[in-house]
Parts: structure tokens; C-alpha cells; sequence
């Protein structure tokens, strides 16, 4: 717009020149967005989708959300080793307030021992906000044995709080 | 009762809002002054009107009246009485009002102005201000009302209601929720607020376009009116993003200040295109050119602005920040898309009228270069649109969710940021109208030539990744040729009125507050990419299990850990605290004392790191875990962050900038004459605010 805009007046030649530059840009900015989404893309998968191997993502990086299991929660502090379990919850915010909200859900996930279940693995420190029945957002890979490893863990606590905190943790 | 109160006052609210819209709209076509100043008058009631509400909120917070939802929900009887009074930001419900507080605070600020030469702006004003805060305050009061209740129907079940149901009680909990502790941070009790005045500010700007639109004056007076909300609205943001890195560096415990969250992006997304138009509308006032394209820019940043609030609450993304699942969703959608639709038709409706008076030839004028710095910013934004909406995008047509993560952003704005630094360096050295690469490079090469000692004192400060050489280059670069102009114009006053150097200097920025109060803007960018570059490209990192007396070490640096402290404190939190001697190269430097606090009211841990800060580095402890009765061992993780307090000192030296360009002038400045609105320009620089 603002070519077009700038270049009403200008001598057809210069017009051209601007036109060119623009158009260099645009396809940098293309170019960058199109090649990194291409790098960095992740799977968001429930972790019935995953569990059911319903998608094949390969040794793709995937992303899986899931409610805590309290009771499986071990850490080897020793090691800075995180293991624990989590159940399937919907993927999709409209079925999760149908079912009546976050928290309800969450609940209901952890209480029913026929909900597919997976390990999870994750190094590091072990984050303030992982408890029973805190939604776990998780981003890394499935290893040969089933286990997700975890390079990322966000969680949240909807039964607590009404207002969202922050909790993440990077691992290497 | 006082709910019941506050609730009226919000209703009164609604309707005096309404009607305010509907006098300014009747005042306007019939040209009546009266009518205009009604409106005028409704707005200026919507103030103490949303005070009385802001204040029942804060009433009921204070007393801690648990039998209201709100209030049970963000606070409890053990928090102190500031946390609970900022509460009332605290949630979602809570921080709508506020919006609507700021907005009718701005907005009548704005009505209270001399209006003498721009008389038909105010109606048009008045309906911008009012429409959105019709908006807000409607959907508080369907949708999000702060003051709806627990009750006990007859039937004995719980219900939320605003009103009392026939037959039930009072429903009152002993005790609420409580502030989640990771939110009981200095930083985090302003950072809302902040963020929320420059949303809010930036609706005056695009009150002003709009009325620009719909009346047809479509000179560059309510870019001249609105400069100083524009910079306002600008320098809040600006804080507010400051501000959230630094609590997520001091509190979240993960050694890092920025981690490209959907709502982080929310509120950057209205910063990028704040900043596109507060360059660009320097071209509109020196050259006449880009006025379709600021027009463009204000409307967008205006429903950014608006998506940024909405994103901030409401479930549409998965972020850390969201937690609020509600319905208000579709509404926030519907109105962005229904103001965006008809701020696009107005434009269109004076397209013509908002064409360029002037051209540009050169491809390295000063104009041209503005227009880079606009498409690179636009490039920005574009990235992280799409990173936003892409999840949403990808269910749409493959049915799967697909999101992309930080790598993405990294990767796609990091070469954009690097070229929008080099051409804040070159920039300011081109020349209205024209330059060429000879009178470029004339003018830069006395620095480009100083500059490339900071590669060589990399080098020999042990740097070896040829990425970091370039970035530091870029940073010495853009900072020397930066000084170089301060220099120039300070050497040619010196010269000229034989003033010393402080006076000239002084006297430089005094005369051209905004052009040199944006050069300190430009110094801080540097100094806080020089953090960024130390942050991203330099963090070390290890972690390990030690006993009392045992040590680690990262890089130079070696801690012991000498013992571990685990007490209550008077305010409900049980603290474990240890405390670590630091070393390095085994010169002693002292203590640092990582620690854990356990919130037993909200049961929920809270680590705060040891730090020990210097320009130079940060090493950043924090406290893991440790065996609870034999001390055998506690485990620590350590991070080596080197420069990141350059980014804290950048942000200071950028917000300083920022205050300095706003500042108001006391002389007129020398403006643009162009023959069709000279009387206009010149006659209006006095009342310019």
C-alpha cells in the first residue's frame, strides 16, 4: 500500500526501483517465515492421538497436553531426573468448557483409570507448578520405548487460580 | 450492597455512554454546539462514574467481601492491603473495569483540551472514546460482571448470580484463593497496569485519525495533535514489556526474560506497529508523503491493541498467560473485525483526498529509509501474526493442531532485528530528499573505521563464534556513528556560538527534543542488544547434587554451598534458604543465597534465585532440591548469563530517550510549509500538545 501510495507521483523509472525493493523485502520476509515454519513446526496432539499412534510423526518435535497423575510423579534430584504420568484430556477449548470447564476436566482425566495414559520424561529442574491434576503442556519427541521425552514443560493450574502464571521450564 | 452500588454505577455508566454517542453523532450533522456539548459533557461523567466502580471493586477487595466471586477468586485474608487493592487487576473480570477506567481517564483528558481550531474533532473523538468504551463496559456488565455473588438457593445448591434468587441466602466463604505468589512481585503489581495505559493510549491517536477521516481534514493536524499520546502511549508499552521480562527473569526461575508466549506476543505485536508509525508520521510532517499508509498503521494498531487485551484474556491460545476460558471470545472478534471494517471503508472513502504531496526519488533518502524501517517492522509483525494464528490457521485446513515455538521466531525475526539495527545507525545520516551512497559513506566512514576495533577487542576477550563478531560489530557500529552525530551538532554549536560542550550539548537536545531524544532511544536499543546478544548466544549453564562443603563450578566461576536454613515466616510461607559462597578464579567475591518459598495458603512453592549481577555477567543460582533431614546433598542449577544487565540498563537508557523526545517544547519548532495548508500549520503549532 504504501508503494503504491509513494510511488503515484514518481517517474516511472524510480517507480520501478521502488517496486523491485519492495518486492526484495516482501520475499526476504516470506522466504523466513516459510523456511522456519518448515523447521520449527510441532505437532499439537492429545495424547489419545499419540498414545493410539493415530498420526505418524515420525522423530518429529510434538507438542501434547495432558493431565498430571499425581501419585506417578518421581523426581531423582541426584540426576535432576523427572518422571511422571499423564492422562488424555481434549485437545479443543470449546470440548473442554463443554465438559465444564478446565479444571472439571482435568479432574475427570486423573479420576478415570481407562483414559489412555503415557510416560513422560523430562531433565531438569523440577517445576513449582507440577502437581495432581495440573495440566502439563509438553514439547519433545517420543523415544523407542514409549516414553516422551519432554524438552519443554509448561503447566497449569486451573483449579488454584483464576488468573494464569507463567511456569516454564527449559531443558537442554 | 456496595456491589449492588457498584453494579448501578456501571449501568449508569452504559447509558450515559450511549447517549454520549448518539449527541456527538446528532451534534455533529446538525452542527450543533450544543448537542457537541452534551456529548462532551458525557464523556467527562463516565470518569467519576467508572472511579465509583474501580472503587466499590477496591472496597469489597479491601474488606475482603469473599461472598463476591471476584473477590474470593484473587485474594485472601493473609495478603497484605496493597496486593489486595492492585488486585483489582489481578483478574479478568477486574481488569476489564480498569481498561474502562484509563480509557474514560484519557479520554476525558483529551475532551478538556483547547478545541479552538479543531472543532470538529471533538464529536468524532468523543464517539471513538465512547464506542470502545461502550464496548468494555458492556461486557462487563453481560459478560464479565466483577460483581456477581455466591448464593445458597433453597433447593440448598451453590449459585452465581448478580441478583439474589428468589428464596436464597447469602453464600459467604471464610477465606478466598489468594493471589497466586508468583504474581506478589513488585514487577508484576505494575507491569499490567503499563501495559494496559499504552493499550489505552493509543486509542486517542486513532480517535484522532478517525475524526480526521469522517470530517475530511485530512492535513497532517491530528498527527500534530496526537504526537505526544502517540510517544505516551509508546513509552508505557515500552515499560510494560521492559518490565515483564525482568519479573520473568527474577521470578520464573528459568534463567530467561522473554520466551515469545502467544500473550507476549499479544502485547508486542501493538508495540511493532506503534513504532512503524511513530516513524513514519515524521514523514508525513516533514514531507508530506505516506498519509494513507499512518493511516493504515493507527487503524491496525488500534485492533491490535484490542486483540491484545482479548488474547490476554481469553482461552483462544494456548499460553502460559491464558488462563481464563470465557465467552467473550466471539465478541472480542466480532467487534475488532466490525471497527476494522469500517475504519478500512472511511479511509477508502478519502483515498484520494490523502494523497502524497510529494515524491520520492531516492532510493537512500531519508524518506526511503523510514519506509525500510516500516517494512521491516511490518516484517515483524507479519512473523508474528503468523505464529499467533497459525495453530488456528493449520486446524482449519488439515483438522491438526500445529503450533510453532520459539526456534520459529528466532530464526525468522532474528535476521530482520539485525537489519533493522543497522539502519538505525544509517538512517539518521541520510539526507531529506536525497542521499547517495557517496554522501552515505562520507558521512559514516569515520566510524565505520572506529567501529572495527570492537571485533578485534572480541576477539581478544576470547570470542570465537563468527556470528557474535558480526553482532558486536553491528552493536559498535550503530553506537559510534550514533555519538558521532551527537558530537557533530554539538562541535557545530561550539563552533558557531563558542558555547562549551555541556551548553552546546544541552542546548541541541533542548531545540530538537524529539530527534535527539530518539537518538538516546537509539543507544538504548544497542545497549540492550548487546544483553541480548550476551543472553542468547553466551548462556552456560550446569547443574549438580553437592554436600555442605562441597563445590561446582561453571566456567571461572566456583560455588560451595556452606549450609541450608529451612524456617516459617510470619506470613504463611515456609522458606528454605541456602547459602552458597561464590568464586572465581579463587578470589572469593561473597554470598549468595538461592532460597524456596513454600505458600502454605495456596500450597504452591515459589523459587527465588541467587544473583550475583555485574555489567559484565550474571551468575543466577537457584536452589533445586534438597534431602530433607540428613543434608547429604542439595542440588543447585546454575546459569553463567554474560551482559544481560546491559538489557536492563538499555531499557533504562530507552525509556529516558522516550521522555526526553516526549517532552513538551516550549519554542515552535520549524514545520513544513507546503502553500495549501500553510496558514493551517503555522497557526496551529502554538495549541500543538
Amino acid at each position: 500500500m504504501a508503494l503504491n501510495q509513494t510511488a503515484a507521483k514518481t517517474s516511472p523509472r524510480s517507480r520501478v526501483k521502488f517496486i523491485i525493493g519492495g518486492l526484495l523485502i516482501v520475499t526476504a520476509v516470506v522466504y523466513l517465515i516459510f523456511t522456519s515454519t518448515q523447521a520449527s513446526a510441532q505437532y499439537f496432539l492429545t495424547v489419545d492421538e499419540l498414545s493410539q499412534k493415530s498420526v505418524d510423526v515420525g522423530s518429529r518435535e510434538i507438542r501434547v497436553s495432558g493431565a498430571v497423575l499425581g501419585d506417578t510423579i518421581q523426581y531423582d534430584a541426584q540426576n535432576l531426573l523427572l518422571t511422571f504420568e499423564v492422562a488424555h484430556v481434549p485437545g479443543d477449548n470449546a470440548e473442554i468448557e463443554a465438559q465444564g470447564g478446565l479444571a472439571e476436566v482435568l479432574h475427570a482425566a486423573v479420576v478415570d483409570t481407562s483414559r489412555s495414559r503415557i510416560k513422560v520424561e523430562y531433565h531438569g529442574v523440577m517445576p513449582d507448578l507440577l502437581r495432581n491434576e495440573a495440566q502439563a503442556i509438553m514439547t519433545g519427541r517420543m523415544n523407542e520405548n514409549g516414553v516422551f521425552v519432554a524438552q519443554e514443560l509448561l503447566l497449569k493450574c486451573p483449579t488454584k487460580y483464576e488468573e494464569a502464571v507463567p511456569e516454564q521450564a527449559e531443558g537442554g | 450492597m456496595v456491589s449492588n452500588f457498584g453494579f448501578g454505577a456501571l449501568v449508569i455508566t452504559l447509558i450515559v455512554s450511549i447517549y454520549g454517542i448518539i449527541a456527538a453523532v446528532y451534534g455533529a450533522r446538525k452542527n450543533s454546539l450544543a448537542w457537541v456539548e452534551s456529548a462532551r459533557k458525557a464523556m467527562l461523567l463516565t470518569f467519576p462514574l467508572i472511579s465509583l466502580v474501580a472503587l466499590s471493586i477496591i472496597y469489597l477487595l479491601v474488606t475482603g467481601d469473599y461472598q463476591v466471586q471476584y473477590v474470593y477468586n484473587v485474594t485472601s485474608s493473609t495478603m497484605p492491603i496493597y496486593l489486595k487493592v492492585t488486585a483489582l487487576w489481578g483478574g479478568q473480570a477486574g481488569s476489564l473495569i480498569f481498561w474502562s477506567l484509563l480509557l474514560s481517564a484519557f479520554a476525558s483528558a483529551v475532551t478538556l483540551r483547547k478545541w479552538d481550531r479543531d472543532r470538529e474533532f471533538l464529536p468524532w473523538v468523543i464517539v471513538v472514546a465512547l464506542v470502545t468504551l461502550v464496548f468494555f463496559v458492556g461486557m462487563s456488565i453481560f459478560f464479565e460482571n466483577p460483581f456477581v455473588r455466591f448464593w445458597q438457593t433453597a433447593g440448598g445448591a451453590e449459585a452465581v448470580a448478580m441478583f439474589k434468587p428468589v428464596g436464597a441466602t447469602n453464600l459467604t466463604p471464610f477465606d478466598g484463593r489468594g493471589l497466586n505468589p508468583l504474581l506478589r512481585h513488585p514487577g508484576m503489581i505494575i507491569h499490567p497496569p503499563m501495559l494496559y495505559l499504552g493499550f489505552v493510549s493509543f486509542v486517542i491517536p486513532f480517535a484522532f485519525a478517525i475524526a480526521a477521516l469522517v470530517t475530511g481534514r485530512t492535513d497532517d493536524r491530528w498527527i500534530r495533535v496526537t504526537r505526544r499520546w502517540t510517544l505516551v502511549a509508546w513509552l508505557f508499552l515500552s515499560l510494560g514489556l521492559v518490565l515483564g521480562s525482568r519479573w520473568a527473569y527474577d521470578v520464573l526461575g528459568w534463567g530467561g526474560y522473554w520466551a515469545w508466549d502467544p500473550v507476549e506476543i499479544a502485547a508486542f505485536m501493538p508495540f511493532l506497529s506503534g513504532t512503524a508509525f511513530l516513524h513514519s508520521v515524521m514523514i508525513q510532517e516533514k514531507r508530506g508523503l505516506f498519509k494513507r499508509w499512518n493511516m493504515v498503521l493507527i487503524i491496525l494498531t488500534y485492533s491490535l491493541v484490542i486483540f491484545g487485551t482479548f488474547l490476554t484474556r481469553s482461552g483462544v491460545l494456548s499460553s502460559v498467560h491464558a488462563f481464563s476460558q470465557s465467552a467473550i471470545g466471539p465478541l472480542f472478534f466480532g467487534y475488532i473485525g466490525i471497527t476494522f471494517a469500517i475504519s478500512l471503508a472511511l479511509l477508502l472513502q478519502r483515498w484520494n483526498a490523502l494523497r502524497s504531496e510529494g515524491e520520492m526519488h531516492s532510493m537512500l533518502s531519508r524518506e526511503a529509509l523510514f519506509l525500510l524501517n516500516n517494512l521491516l517492522f511490518m516484517g515483524i509483525l507479519v512473523v508474528c501474526f503468523w505464529g499467533v494464528l497459525f495453530p488456528l490457521i493449520s486446524e482449519l485446513f488439515t483438522g491438526q493442531k500445529v503450533t510453532v515455538g520459539p526456534p520459529f521466531y528466532e530464526r525468522s525475526t532474528g535476521p530482520l532485528f539485525a537489519a533493522l539495527l543497522l539502519l538505525m545507525g544509517v538512517a539518521p545520516l541520510s539526507a531529506w530528499g536525497h542521499s547517495t551512497v557517496k554522501t552515505l559513506g562520507k558521512a559514516m566512514w569515520k566510524p565505520f573505521i572506529a567501529s572495527l576495533i570492537v571485533p578485534v577487542i572480541a576477539y581478544v576477550l576470547g570470542v570465537r563464534a563468527p556470528m557474535a563478531f558480526v553482532a558486536f560489530w553491528l552493536c559498535g557500529f550503530v553506537a559510534l556513528i550514533t555519538l558521532y552525530e551527537y558530537y557533530r551538532g554539538v562541535a557545530a554549536r561550539h563552533r558557531k556560538n563558542g558555547e562549551n560542550v555541556f551548553a552546546a550539548l544541552w542546548n541541541l537536545m533542548g531545540r530538537n527534543r524529539r530527534r535527539y531524544g530518539g537518538y538516546i532511544i537509539h543507544l538504548g536499543v544497542v545497549l540492550m542488544a548487546l544483553g541480548i546478544i550476551g543472553i542468547e548466544m553466551f548462556q552456560t549453564e550446569t547443574q549438580g547434587t553437592i554436600p555442605p562443603g562441597g563445590q561446582m563450578s561453571l566456567g571461572s566461576y566456583t560455588i560451595s554451598f556452606d549450609k541450608l536454613d529451612i524456617f516459617d515466616t510470619a506470613d504463611g510461607r515456609n522458606v528454605a534458604r541456602a547459602v552458597v559462597s561464590v568464586e572465581r578464579d579463587g578470589k572469593p567475591l561473597g554470598q549468595l543465597f538461592p532460597r524456596r518459598d513454600y505458600y502454605y495458603d495456596s500450597q504452591q512453592p515459589m523459587t527465588i534465585p541467587g544473583v550475583r549481577s555485574t555489567m559484565e555477567d550474571d551468575l543466577y543460582v537457584l536452589l533445586v532440591d534438597w534431602e530433607p533431614i540428613s543434608s547429604t546433598g542439595v542440588t543447585f542449577k546454575v546459569y553463567h548469563n554474560p551482559l544481560v544487565n546491559w538489557l536492563w540498563l538499555g531499557g533504562f537508557v530507552f525509556i529516558f530517550g522516550t521522555l526526553v523526545a516526549a517532552w513538551p517544547e516550549k519554542e515552535p519548532e520549524p514545520v513544513r510549509v507546503p502553500a495549501v495548508n500553510r496558514k493551517m500549520t503555522s497557526s496551529g503549532v502554538q495549541s500543538a500538545d
